[in-house]
């Protein structure tokens, strides 16, 4: 077999139809039938450890009764009342490490309640009606400035816009969504959800969008602080990590997963994509694993994923790890890349050494190597904390822990009107849900900050 | 292997579970497919005089569990509505060909003395085994001055009883009512008229449900609906009382009773046996699963009672009847308490909030090492049963008898009760 001398990298390698079926629904809906048969599953647990695991603590038997009883309306209101975004979560939310991991049916029959379907099922239903259980209070007169439009930012926006605050959201790139838009893997939201959401969040008023605007290059913090009462910053984190391997940014098809991620999640017609023949993937969270599956469902031929350590170290969960070894992935361990070798000007192979925990747990390279060829990389090695925005000239800068902005209970930073959540502060949880809960959390004490003053 | 045969009154079957009066036995189709199945018998749904009554459309009302399986279920269908001759030529034609199986014929006519005696004659032709006199149907055919308009009156029930005793061989059966106060009074007037047996129970007056739409009762006919009889699952409670009612009456004692009501398994058979029932009979749940459900009934009641080590249904038939009493002489001074299992428990707290909310506050929800453990407080503890019923784990909890080391004493005796009899 000859290796071709360029790299074979290229659009529209299946057919239409193929395409479409690769990023319809990867979980169907429940119909009322199913749904019925999964709430009865419910056994209505008192202190659920099911609402324990949500960190939006979604009274979880509370909404699941509700839509066995035929209350389904009822059943979204107290999913939203808990996570305004309960749509978006009940599509990704990693359920098996929080509520269904801790269903009490696993104890007997290693079979939770389906509680992110039936959580979809419900929210889905009062999406598509004209019931809008929110309303909101007596104006204040009071003004927020939220940056970042992402889970965190619109979770914040509407509960203050709830209590009557008039919120701005400042967010950098065309759409708001953040990485509900952007990031989440296409099959998890289909049919333009996200937006459908935003819409949604955005139908209560007095939350206006500013788009196109990023802090550090349209807005200061500095000028936000003064021109509103308060300020949120849920803006993500912006950057990301590099290999810090020679020629990574010289040559072609050394990509980072996350942008191409979201060109995928935003091109009208996926065959236009380009993607290569053999693809290598390093990372082991769930960029990592979006990457390698979306690539093969596109249409690559051999997509490994390489992670440095064990698969129990990855924080892709076991439930992403078998989904991508169902889709045709090959995931392998304990290796690092060392060495990226091109031709032409185009990455041709990776060189990892293979590694090993020495005796005080460090992760050590063994010596030993093997090379992967391919046509394109992905990083999905985590992104970053970019600070120039935040402190670069400000007069007074935020503090930071471990890189992330670093907040109290309540969410708020340092700086007396400016709170964060989501994955910009230092938590140490960046899922979606999570950022929702702080949105949630920071809006509540923002609350009582405009009102005591 | 335990010998399932049974003769009842004269009646014999090659098992004792017989399908009840209703739609499943309305036709010589039906009654052959559940011949084929396996049943010991049939009861014939109810014939009545020519020209045949006309049914409604929407005849069933049902209540679901959460599963959406059908616990309890009403129906306002009269009797059959097929003519009386082509009724009795099925049935003669069914006897003949399965001479082993029971086949009894349902009967519902005015009460008149000339009516029951001109029907009991075409019937005897058929060959049947026997009458079932349907005293029960609360609906349509009561306001008719039939089935449990002539139940609810002792008087009636003896008198029609006695005529047919007088006018046929066949054995007679009354099936009684639930509809009344006192199932006694009708069972003793069976049994005086000359019955040579009772069944029982036949459907509840019901509402199953209202549809909120059309705000009408279902089942709906056009816009309105009406009670029917309430049976299935739900009414076997009900079902096993009045039976144990009879069967442990003094004036009613031994008085053969084939048993109805919520059957739907092998276990629900056994416990109407205990009580003293010689047949079962079964429709709803035959009705919703079809007539296969007799594979199960004959091997479950088989293989317990080879594990029980009963050869015969009259090894264990009435076994219970003895330890059913009234309140006044159960034992005041036992005690038990619920235990649970904590390698069975899955940690659901239902145990616990059941107990908080509305019963002794017993059971302690704990947090071991951030683990969630649910305890009995046993000196808090009543022994009410609560919490072993909305456990959903088979076993979790039982209730354990606690050594009070005091002798039995039942209220008559106990001396705080102010009405007890002074001791002879």
């Amino acid at each position: 077999m000859t290796q071709s001398a360029t790299p074979d990298i290229a659009a529209g390698r299946l057919r239409a139809d193929d395409l479409a079926a690769n990023f319809d629904d990867v979980k169907p809906p429940l119909d009322r039938k199913k749904a019925l048969i999964e709430s009865s599953r419910c056994y209505f647990c008192h202190d659920a450890p099911c609402v324990e695991a949500c960190p939006t603590s979604i009274d979880v038997p509370n909404f699941i009764r509700m839509i066995n009883t035929g209350n389904t309306l009822g059943a979204a209101e107290e999913i939203l009342d808990a996570n305004i975004l309960g749509g978006m979560c009940a599509r990704v939310c990693p359920t098996e490490i929080l509520c269904e991991d801790k269903c009490v049916r696993n104890t007997s029959e290693d079979k939770p309640v389906n509680i992110g379907m039936l959580q979809r099922y419900a929210v889905d239903h009062l999406l598509q009606s004209n019931h809008r259980p929110f309303a909101r209070q007596k104006p204040t007169g009071k003004r927020v400035a939220v940056v970042g439009g992402g889970p965190a930012g619109l979770s914040c926006a509407h509960a203050l816009a709830i209590h009557g605050h008039d919120v701005t959201i400042f967010e950098a790139r065309p759409k708001l969504g953040g990485l509900n838009e952007y990031g989440i893997a296409a099959y998890k939201t289909v049919n333009d959800f996200a937006q459908k959401e935003v819409q949604f969040i955005l139908s209560i008023g007095g939350i206006s969008a500013k788009t196109g605007q990023a802090l550090g290059r349209d807005v200061t913090l500095d000028q936000l602080r003064k021109d509103f009462d308060a300020v949120f910053l849920g803006f993500g984190l912006a950057g990301v990590n590099a290999l810090g391997l020679a020629d990574e940014d010289k040559l072609s098809g050394v990509e980072d997963a996350v942008a191409y991620i979201a060109d995928l999640r935003q091109a009208a017609d996926k065959s236009k994509l380009k993607v290569g023949r053999k693809v290598v993937v390093i990372g082991g969270g769930n960029t990592a694993i979006d990457i390698s599956v979306q690539t093969k469902r596109l249409g690559a031929e051999d997509v490994t994923l390489v992670y440095r350590r064990g698969p129990e170290h990855m924080s892709a969960t076991w439930h992403e790890q078998e989904f991508a070894q169902v889709n045709g992935v090959k995931l392998k361990h304990w290796a690092r890349p060392i060495r990226l070798l091109g031709h032409n000007g185009a990455i041709k192979e990776v060189e990892f050494e293979r590694t090993a925990l020495d005796d005080r747990g460090q992760l050590v390279g063994t010596g030993e190597t093997y090379s992967i060829l391919c046509d394109q990389v992905f990083k999905a090695i985590g992104q970053k904390l970019v600070k120039d925005p935040v402190n670069g000239k400000a007069r007074e800068s935020l503090d930071l822990h471990g890189g992330k902005i670093a907040v109290n209970e309540e969410r708020k930073t340092s700086l007396g009107n400016v709170w964060a959540g989501g994955d910009c502060i230092a938590s140490g949880i960046d899922l979606t849900v999570q950022s929702v809960e702080d949105g949630k959390v920071a809006a509540r004490s923002i609350d009582r900050y405009l009102r005591g003053k | 292997m335990a010998d399932l045969r049974s003769n009842f009154i004269g009646i014999k079957s090659p098992n004792p579970f017989w399908l009840a009066s209703a739609p499943p036995t309305d036709k010589e189709y039906n009654v052959v497919r559940a011949f084929k199945a396996g049943w010991g018998g049939v009861v014939w749904k109810t014939l009545g005089e020519n020209p045949p009554v006309v049914n409604v459309s929407s005849r069933y009302g049902a209540l679901h569990s959460a599963d959406q399986r059908m616990i309890g279920f009403n129906n306002i269908e009269l009797i059959t509505d097929r003519p009386l001759e082509v009724n009795l030529r099925e049935i003669k034609q069914v006897k003949r060909d399965w001479p082993d199986r029971a086949v009894v014929v349902s009967l519902m006519v005015p009460c008149t003395e000339e009516a029951w005696k001109g029907i009991l004659p075409l019937v005897e032709e058929t060959g049947a085994d026997g009458v079932e006199l349907n005293f029960g149907c609360p609906h349509g055919m009561s306001e008719r001055g039939m089935g449990s308009a002539v139940g609810q009156v002792p008087e009636y029930v003896g008198m029609v009883a006695k005529w047919c005793k007088q006018y046929t061989r066949m054995p007679v059966i009354v099936k009684l009512t639930p509809n009344v106060t006192d199932v006694r009074k009708p069972a003793r007037a069976a049994k005086e008229g000359g019955a040579d047996a009772v069944s029982l129970i036949n459907t509840i007056n019901s509402i199953t449900s209202i549809d909120l739409d059309i705000m009408a009762p279902t089942p709906t006919v056009d816009g309105k609906g009406t009670h029917g009889g309430y049976c299935g699952p739900a009414v076997k409670p009900i079902a096993m009382h009045m039976v144990a009612d009879i069967a442990r009456d003094k004036d009613t004692f031994g008085l053969p009773i084939s048993a109805i009501g919520g059957i739907a398994n092998w276990r629900d058979a056994a416990e109407f046996i205990a009580l003293s029932a010689g047949t079962v009979q079964v429709c709803t749940a035959a009705m919703h699963y079809g007539f296969r459900i007799v594979d199960d009934m004959i091997s479950g009641l088989a293989n317990w009672m080879d594990g029980k080590g009963y050869k015969t249904i009259e090894d264990f038939r009435g076994k219970a009847v003895p330890n059913v009493t009234d309140w006044q002489f159960l034992n005041i001074n036992y005690k038990s308490i619920a235990r649970i299992d904590q390698d069975k428990c899955i940690k659901c707290g239902l145990c616990h909030i059941a107990c908080e909310d509305t019963s002794h506050q017993a059971i302690a929800a704990q947090r071991v090492d951030g683990k969630r453990r649910y305890e009995v407080i046993d000196a808090e503890c009543v022994g009410c049963n609560l919490c072993n019923h909305v456990c959903p784990v088979p076993d979790c909890i039982s209730m354990v008898a606690v050594e009070t080391g005091k002798p039995y004493l039942n209220w008559t005796q106990d001396p705080r009760n102010p009405m007890r009899k002074a001791a002879e």
